[in-house]
């Protein structure tokens, strides 16, 4: 992984962002921003828009009216993993970094090793675990300033979850990864992230420090099962 | 059966032809989930292509050509094609192998058009059998050799396998999955135009030569699910040697209606296994 590669490297601003499918607005109004090294929480009910502002910010969708500035590099988790199944783990990783020509994957194999010793299994054969581990990989291949992670932990076993969100805090200390989380488990996000954003029908209906959010009765009530930490 | 041999190589070659087209559906399907009508067509301008310019150029640099245009018309074609959604797609590409009609015989005329291919016959068994049939089996084994190699081997054969695998997650991590449609339709192209071009000069190319083409060629697809080219190739075969001996020990007026009513038995009997061993995960 690289340093960062300016002051503002790893700053996501999203101001009034509207996206439509056809008549249907599935995101309204929507601003947000993660800072430098910073680890945002976006959180919400199933069907919120959560991954429409990631699939926006990620250049996959076009925002209907409002701004996205994305300052250094966007490397986007998708949900449900979306490896490359009838690819090699090798050639997954050596995919994620093709846009900036990086073919090394070493400095992937070095912070997830795991993928060092699955390189040559198809990735449609691994377990869901596996997947994510891969397709966290094929992200960082691309060496980013900021990494949005849509549902790390939809699907996979507590004990799994755990080891990928060590190695997302570890590359936020270490490395200075900005980091946005979109997660239905909001205890998880809340945990992680120092801020976070609830997104509830296309709006941002909450916002602020993760501690004070989860002290909310409304986000308590909603997100938490009403148990405040 | 003497003659054997010499059927099973003509009919060898014709199958490499059927397999060339086959295998250019199989090259735009996969990444763009389109069935491409007109690739027939690309068959039968890289023939019209190859007659044309041999007037003028050497061979190998005539045909050479001609396959080069045929890619550009499949380019062309995936470049409208794509401009709708893949549902459209089918009827576009259908109506533009229809309007290729008009501009064939608008250009070429609506008489068969062939041109000298490799000269000279070998004896195999007691049978004489042109040595143009071994160009063509010669020709295309490299070619599905070379293609396996682009798409495991190179960066840009994996980024178009990644956009039928996941064409989602290809835009996500930045592949331009409509520029790799684009090059999928070139590449099928290139392929249609080859078999034109190794075929014409041993089964006379019209302009509406693509039906037999395409319904051969689809034949051979389908039995690898429109996804597997080494299937392709072997149904392909298959169909070409079926339709030879049909030819050679029965009725030739026959031989595309047995060899097709075989595929199906083929198609039936491959269903049946998946049923009996559950959904299994093809590799690609």
């Amino acid at each position: 992984m690289s340093g960062a590669r300016g002051a503002d490297d790893g700053t996501v601003e999203v101001r009034d962002l509207v996206v439509r499918y056809g008549p249907a607005t599935a995101l309204d109004q929507v601003s947000l921003t993660v800072g430098p090294a910073e680890m945002v929480a976006l959180i919400g009910p199933n069907g919120a828009g959560k991954s429409t502002v990631v699939n926006t910010l990620s250049g996959v969708l076009k925002p209907s009216a409002g701004t996205v500035a994305v300052r250094g590099r966007l490397a986007h988790v998708p949900e449900g993993r979306q490896v490359f199944g009838d690819l090699t783990v090798e050639d997954n990783l050596r995919l994620g970094g093709r846009r900036y020509k990086l073919r090394d994957t070493g400095p992937v194999h070095a912070i997830l090793p795991r993928l060092a010793e699955l390189r040559h299994r198809r990735a449609g054969t691994l377990s869901g675990g596996e997947q994510q581990m891969v397709a966290v990989g094929r992200a960082l291949m691309s060496r980013p300033d900021v990494l949005a992670v849509d549902e790390l932990s939809l699907g996979l076993a507590p004990l799994v979850v755990a080891d990928l969100v060590r190695h997302l805090r570890e590359l936020n200390e270490t490395r200075g990864l900005a980091v946005l989380l979109i997660e239905q488990n909001a205890r998880l996000a809340l945990d992680l992230c120092s801020r976070a954003y609830v997104l509830e029908a296309g709006r941002i209906v909450a916002e602020g420090p993760s501690e004070e959010l989860a002290a909310d009765d409304r986000v308590s009530a909603a997100y938490l099962g009403g148990v405040h930490d | 059966m003497t003659d054997l041999p010499g059927y099973l190589v003509t009919g060898l070659g014709t199958g490499c032809g059927y397999a060339l087209v086959g295998s250019g559906l199989v090259a735009v399907y996969r990444v763009t989930r389109v069935v491409n009508f007109a690739q027939g067509a690309f068959a039968v301008v890289g023939a019209m292509c190859a007659a044309s310019f041999l007037t003028a150029l050497p061979h190998g640099l005539g045909e050479l050509a001609a396959v080069a245009v045929a890619a550009v018309v499949g380019l062309l074609v995936g470049m409208v094609a794509l401009a709708t959604d893949p549902r459209s797609a089918l009827i576009v590409t259908l109506g533009l192998s229809v309007f290729a009609y008009a501009v064939e015989v608008l250009v070429w005329g609506d008489q068969p058009r062939s041109f000298a291919g490799l000269p000279g016959a070998v004896t195999i068994g007691d049978a004489r059998v042109q040595s143009h049939y071994l160009l063509v089996i010669g020709v295309t084994l490299p070619v599905f050799a070379g293609m396996a190699l682009f798409f495991t081997r190179t960066g840009t054969g994996k980024a178009l396998t990644a956009c039928a695998s996941n064409p989602y997650a290809a835009k996500v991590i930045g592949i331009d999955v409509r520029r790799m449609g684009w090059l999928a339709f070139a590449i099928g192209g290139a392929l249609g135009g080859l078999a034109g071009v190794l075929v014409t000069p041993v089964q006379q190319i019209t302009f509406d030569a693509d039906v037999t083409l395409i319904v051969n060629g689809f034949a051979a697809a389908i039995l690898g699910g429109l996804t597997r080219p080494a299937v392709t190739l072997a149904g392909g075969l298959l169909l070409g040697v079926t339709q030879a001996l049909v030819a050679g020990y029965g009725n030739a007026a026959h031989q595309t209606d047995v060899a097709l009513g075989l595929m199906i038995v083929v198609m039936i009997w491959r269903a049946a296994q998946r049923q009996t061993r559950g959904p299994v995960e093809e590799p690609v």
